[in-house]
């Protein structure tokens, strides 16, 4: 029978030869759902009709000889991807109910290559938090320790895989929604080069930062997932096709390093500012194990990181204050009915729909795009963006990857940063700078502190994705760490 | 007159969001906050740096201007709170 925590890989190996059905597969997953979903909260909706007859058509496939990567293969959405015929609520009130007239790029693409969606999953409203706490549907708890959040905003995509409800998941990371939330929970995580995967049918939040990833098991599941999901689409003008062929090169070679010595980078400013002395020496452990792997490691500066957070903020909700604009109670979602002017249905409907820190949100976005203001904080933070790209640029020089902490630390306790909106702010500290810059960033389980997950974060040139991924993959040979699984 | 910071009924109308008096107050508390927050980013020197939109600088991409969808009004009516033939419905908005 199959059993929750196998990679892809093995997947298609035992259904290969076999051994189970993609139906039978499917099911052992709905009913590890129904018993654990209850008490994570995970996913928002089971799709287990549709999911089974996904199966059925995969097992047919499978008689006839086909066999795809991800044929049969049990996966959730996070829900902000629009779904054809199924809800789509983004976390939020204001889409309670809603169904979307057609599916996002990545839902299409990830049909077509056969994965079996079983349902979606939970998330921060808009994808706008760190600990999925800002979901209108309840926190989702880590499987780990189930009194402390999973991060977010892609939290019931990371506790999905981690609690093995799904072989893989869909996530969005605009600030650190992937990589924050896959380090909490012990699972890899990788937020594509910007452009690499397309953004239509993905509700939008900052559009100029926005990008859909994978979560799975082991870096090479994650190669296989952005195989199917990466390119070109004709519906997104910022999406590109450039170097989509790396992932099938290095799935053919079966994730080697290249022949060439790597340069493996240490960020000063973000190993200073790392207070966890667990973590600390985690990485240490990590450095130690990619020298013996043949790279070369050195420290490199990037002065500027100090800045990110707040460059961050101001272009995130300014763009948000936007994006969401379009929640006006007439097109779609929550419609207020107390009686007034068409004004006051879309203040009213608005006010209903959305949540706490959306609200802030649109409000901070509001002062910072508003006359007299514009120059002062969006302008001036886009300048800044322009500075940390910049010295990522030139660390590439010197370096073909950095390493980095993926969090502050490991998953803290639900409710304990509570009305610190700017604490919680900063547990995407190490994460937003690369977001600004549109670099291909990953985080991968790294240790175990108080046995809770740490991870440690990869990042890379523009569209080093795939090389990002072998060098991760060679970690996950060395070690066992990804592999390790909570009790539940 | 000094700057006082953010206002936050000016800003709600602009944003299309209603708040109490109370929560008015916490709005405010909040936002100041969030710019405190920001300073640390303004101080930076950043003379002569053009501004950066998109992290690869990619130039937007232009398609053929030729019609490659049908209409799909009803469809994508199915998710609104309120149509009638084929239009949205709002409150009256001319007497």
């Amino acid at each position: 029978m199959p059993e929750p925590f196998h990679e892809l890989t093995e997947l298609r190996t035992l259904l290969d030869a076999r051994q189970f059905s993609a139906l039978e597969l499917c099911d052992s997953y709905l009913s590890r759902i129904a018993r654990l979903n209850p008490k994570l909260n995970c996913l928002l909706s089971v799709h287990e009709d549709a999911a089974r007859t996904a199966a059925q058509a995969a097992d047919r496939r499978l008689a006839e000889g086909e066999s795809l990567p991800l044929l049969g293969i049990p996966i959730v959405h996070k829900d902000l991807f629009c779904t054809r015929g199924q809800v789509t609520t983004c976390g939020s009130k204001i889409l309670q109910g809603w169904r979307a007239p057609y599916d996002a790029t990545v839902v299409e693409r990830l049909d077509a290559a056969g994965a079996v969606v079983l349902g979606k999953c939970n998330m921060d409203e808009f994808a706008m938090g760190s600990s999925n706490e800002n979901s209108a549907y309840g926190p989702v708890a880590n499987p780990w320790d189930t009194s402390r959040v999973t991060g977010g905003s892609s939290g019931g995509s990371v506790a999905s895989v981690a609690a093995g409800l799904a072989a893989a998941s869909t996530g969005t990371d605009t600030g650190g929604s992937i990589r924050q939330p896959a380090a909490l929970c012990g699972v890899t995580g990788i937020r594509p080069t910007y452009g690499r995967v397309s953004r239509f049918g993905m509700i939008a939040f900052a559009s100029s930062l926005d990008q859909a990833g994978p979560i799975t098991r082991s870096a090479f599941d994650a190669a296989l997932m952005l195989q199917a999901m990466a390119g070109f689409d004709s519906k997104d003008s910022t999406s590109t096709d450039k170097g989509v062929e790396d992932f099938d090169a290095m799935i053919a070679e079966g994730g080697t390093l290249p022949d060439h010595q790597l340069r493996l980078g240490l960020p000063r400013e973000y190993f200073q500012s790392l207070a966890s002395e667990p973590y600390q020496e985690a990485l240490n452990a990590a450095r130690r194990l990619f020298e013996q792997l043949g790279m070369r490691v050195s420290e490199v500066s990037l002065p500027s990181t100090y800045a990110a957070i707040p460059a961050y903020y101001v272009l995130a909700c300014s763009e948000a204050s936007s994006n969401l604009s379009r929640f006006d109670g007439v097109r779609y979602g929550h419609r207020s009915q107390q009686p007034g002017t068409l004004e006051d249905l879309y203040a009213d409907s608005r006010s209903e729909g959305f949540g706490a820190e959306v609200k802030r949100r649109i409000l901070t976005g509001t002062y910072c795009l508003s006359y007299g203001y514009y120059d002062a904080y969006y302008k001036k933070a886009m300048r800044v963006r322009r500075v940390i790209r910049d010295e990522f640029a030139r660390a590439f020089e010197e370096v073909d990857l950095l390493l980095t902490p993926s969090s502050p630390d490991v998953a803290f306790k639900r409710g304990e940063l509570a009305g610190d909106h700017i604490a919680m702010y900063q547990q995407d500290c190490y994460t937003t700078p690369a977001a600004l810059a549109g670099q291909p960033s990953a985080s991968i389980p790294c240790g175990l502190a108080s046995g809770l997950p740490l991870g440690m974060q990869l990042i890379g040139p523009h569209f080093s994705d795939a090389l990002l991924l072998r060098v991760a993959h060679a970690y996950q040979q060395a070690t066992d760490w990804h592999r390790r699984t909570p009790s539940l | 007159m000094a700057d006082t910071g953010p206002d936050i009924r000016y800003l709600s109308r602009l944003s299309a969001l209603r708040f109490n008096a109370a929560e008015v107050h916490s709005a405010k508390q909040d936002l100041d906050r969030i710019i405190e927050m920001i300073e640390a980013m303004r101080a930076m020197d950043t003379q002569g740096v053009e501004p950066l939109a998109h992290p690869l600088e990619a130039g937007q991409r232009l398609r053929k201007d030729k019609v490659t969808e049908q209409p799909q009004a009803e469809d994508l009516q199915t998710g609104a709170p309120e149509v009638r033939e084929g239009f949205y419905l709002v409150p009256r908005v001319v007497e």
